[in-house]
């Protein structure tokens, strides 16, 4: 085990723990963003740069600073490092400079694009960057490519975080997607613009920070912060997918099937393109209950689930404050079950 | 002149060939080495002070100390001759004219090492440069200089040579590796080092050809002896490709320590700049290196006169000084337009950006446009300060230095010539004519 310092805070976190994560066991404001890194991708990190941080004191052996900024998402924790995310003024300079690169060639298109609302770019500049750009030149723009049926490739809007070539690379088994070109004129692509037909290629959607991916069955059909999040799960008879899902309503119609994301976007299980692109009834799914969103972007700012109170911290309450409650509910309160106080 | 140590015999008829260089001494060191332990071989080369000849300027010897060595796990050692940096091309000229040099070089730091198998990555253009070494090692297998049993030692080392596709980026060490791999030739995060998990996530040393070629004098006279040529920690001789304005452009082979002054001017070396005119500035080590003003490079700060060591072009910081770099030295007369020079530079590190991290991928683009546009009499002043916020941005916080060989020209031009770049604003229609310079007063605080 090692014990560090993250932002004064002390954590203790098993050796070989990556910075980032350390930093993610802590939680809340103190979590370096993270465009590229994806838990679940190995070889995944390192490149967007957004997740730098300053360590002020290497080791306890070695308590020297490190001469530049690390990327905290590759950079695993010695026993008593000392990392400044948000103390540092540096830090904080740096990543307003990566807000501004990320964002000179992006087509800042979000009014039309699918991904508003649950965009890792979109939530990273407005909690990061400013609100002008010194960018004068043209912007970079590519063809759209299609890659199929079910996905929508637009490179414009990419910002090159290779998680899904990771994904195509470590899901699928022949892999048919890569980067193509150097510098600002890379770009993701099936060579010679073939189609992506795995059964799992649909996750690429969700790994996806930015609406350079999107589902083609999801296209233009809504906002997202106007739709539902629902948990569900079917029968898969897919072997490697077992049908885990987050399901979309808007009204009574399953918009969207995602599979379900962690606190920091990141997939818990992969699922197969059956469920995601083809089972879009009620009919087809047992359905769970809502979806927690706990995140700071748009998609999550109309809750409609019941916030879970534990049902011991209300016995607990004093008669009055509870009779109180009833009378005037500051929120709703709800028992394990949703059901109502 | 100074001694020569690697160039000796470079002008001799047929020295390309086996047979007539082991009649000038080769393959001595082998022998030599062969005699040795493995790590008397490394003792040697950390004796002898030795910095990678490379551009960064690392001792090799403690670089071959640090290579991991679990039991039962190929090692490997690995020669960069993607030489691409703008302004140097003394490997290219050793390889081409000593290609048995750097193949005993290869096969002393291989027994060095422990590793069976090496490989030199040549750059993808070099491909006549390719075809000599080929020729060269097959010699070498002949002569029982390399394959099984080396000379009856017990040692065996396979040598082969790999041509890159032509990309800048592959002559940092990692991407190196990953194109040897057979991979694209992306910089790969660190750590872990090459020295823990490098080609094929095996030990592995990467040494520029220069470095290695160097072992060879080395070992033949010894560590000690070696060291006590140069100036302080900028020991032995150096490789310089000479470019740019001069009146006897070229390779020399130089003693560390001689003053920048003497190389430039003297009969002996490059001859004073060409149809006698004064110099401006000089790139001192390769095109990622800061550029210097005319009284920056031929005297420090402080006044003393500058000399050709890797502690002297660095004296002062980046603030007066620069760096020793690969050794490519471009010299500039008075007709040079910094502002062109400076977009150029930046146009070639904007096309050579591997664009895997953002910061590089997106800034070397847009340092390319402003001036682009600066030097085309579209700029205002507001974007002088802008490439500099720019550069610094990049600097430092990308993934391998390319990021850092973009910024540093960039920011250094307008360190030093501000000016010039003042007056491309002011007066766009004068600075946009053909051949049109800025010839106002140079003097620097």
């Amino acid at each position: 085990m090692a014990k560090i310092t993250f932002d004064g805070i002390e954590v203790e976190v098993p050796d070989g723990t990556t910075i980032l994560n350390a930093a993610r066991k802590i939680g809340g404001g103190v979590v370096p963003p993270a465009m590229c890194y994806y838990t679940p991708l190995k070889g995944s990190g390192g490149k967007c740069r957004a997740c730098l941080v300053r360590v002020a004191a290497g080791s306890t052996k070695d308590p020297r600073p490190m001469p530049k900024l690390v990327a905290s998402c590759i950079t695993p924790v010695q026993d008593g490092m000392v990392v400044e995310n948000t103390t540092s003024q540096q830090v904080l300079d740096v990543r307003k400079g990566i807000v501004e690169m990320l964002l000179i060639n992006h087509p800042l298109d979000c009014p039309v694009c699918d991904q508003a609302g649950e965009c890792d770019l979109q939530n990273f500049a407005f909690e990061h960057g400013v609100s002008t750009t010194r960018y004068e030149e043209e912007r970079r723009t590519f063809e759209k490519i299609d890659i199929g049926p079910y996905i929508q490739l637009h490179m414009t809007r990419c910002i090159l975080c290779y998680r899904c070539v990771y994904t195509a690379d470590q899901l699928t088994d022949a892999r048919v997607h890569g980067v193509l070109g150097r510098g600002d004129a890379s770009e993701i692509g099936t060579y010679i613009e073939n189609t992506i037909s795995n059964d799992f290629s649909g996750n690429v959607i969700d790994v996806c920070p930015v609406g350079a991916l999107t589902d083609k069955t999801f296209r233009f059909k809504q906002r997202v912060w106007f739709t539902k999040p629902v948990n569900a799960h079917r029968e898969c008879s897919h072997e490697k997918c077992n049908g885990h899902v987050t399901l979309w309503y808007k009204g009574k119609d399953v918009l969207r099937v995602t599979a379900r994301k962690d606190e920091y976007g990141e997939v818990k299980e992969w699922i197969c393109n059956e469920c995601r692109f083809e089972k879009k009834e009620t009919a087809d799914w047992i359905i769970e209950g809502p979806a927690h969103i706990d995140r700071s972007s748009v998609i999550a700012q109309n809750h409609y689930e019941l916030p879970v109170i534990n049902p011991q911290v209300i016995a607990d309450l004093p008669e009055s404050t509870v009779r109180e409650l009833e009378k005037n509910p500051p929120l709703k309160l709800g028992g394990p079950n949703g059901t109502s106080f | 002149m100074g001694r020569k140590l690697l160039t000796e015999h470079v002008n001799v008829e047929g020295i390309e060939t086996f047979a007539v260089y082991r009649k000038h001494g080769g393959y001595r060191a082998v022998e030599k080495a062969l005699k040795m332990t493995p790590e008397e071989v490394v003792e040697e080369v950390k004796k002898s002070g030795l910095r990678g000849r490379g551009g960064a300027g690392f001792p090799t010897g403690l670089k071959w100390s640090f290579l991991a060595k679990p039991e039962g796990v190929p090692r490997y050692l690995v020669c960069n001759a993607d030489e691409s940096e703008p302004g140097t091309f003394k490997d290219r000229y050793l390889m081409a004219k000593l290609p048995h040099l750097l193949i005993e070089g290869m096969i002393a730091g291989s027994y060095a090492l422990g590793a069976r198998t090496s490989y030199i990555y040549i750059r993808g253009e070099l491909l006549y440069v390719l075809r000599i070494l080929e020729k060269a090692i097959a010699e070498a297998y002949a002569a029982g200089f390399l394959g099984e049993n080396i000379q009856g030692s017990g040692y065996s080392l396979d040598l082969h040579v790999h041509p890159g596709g032509g990309a800048y980026i592959c002559g940092e060490e990692t991407a190196l590796l990953e194109s040897l791999e057979g991979k694209r030739g992306n910089p790969r995060n660190k750590p872990p080092f090459p020295a823990v998990q490098g080609l094929y996530a095996r030990p592995t040393v990467v040494n520029n050809v220069e470095s290695i070629a160097t072992v060879v004098p080395i070992l033949n006279m010894g560590g000690d002896e070696y060291a006590k040529i140069g100036v302080g920690k900028s020991t032995g001789t150096k490789l310089f490709s000479a470019c740019g304005h001069l009146n006897k452009p070229g390779i020399y082979e130089l003693e560390l320590g001689v003053p920048v002054e003497e190389f430039i001017y003297s009969d002996e070396y490059c001859g004073g700049i060409w149809k006698g005119r004064e110099l401006k500035a000089v790139v001192a080590g390769g095109s990622s290196v800061p550029i210097l003003p005319k009284e920056l490079i031929l005297k420090t700060a402080a006044g003393e006169p500058r000399l050709m060591t890797y502690e002297s072009l660095s004296d002062g910081g980046f603030v007066t000084g620069t760096m020793l770099g690969s050794g490519g030295f471009i010299a500039m007369d008075e007709t040079t337009c910094i502002v062109k020079n400076t977009w150029n530079f930046s146009r070639f590190y904007h096309h050579e950006s591997c664009g895997q991290c953002s910061p590089c991928r997106e800034g070397t683009g847009w340092l390319e446009k402003v001036l682009h546009r600066l030097e085309h009499g579209h700029g205002s002043m507001h974007d002088i300060d802008l490439i500099v916020s720019v550069a610094k941005q990049i600097e430092g916080n990308t993934i391998c230095p390319l990021g850092e060989a973009a910024a540093w020209p960039v920011a250094a031009a307008v360190r030093h010539f501000r000016d010039e770049f003042e007056w491309h604003v002011t007066h766009p229609k004068e600075a946009t004519q053909p051949g049109a310079v800025y010839r106002g007063n140079l003097v620097l605080a």
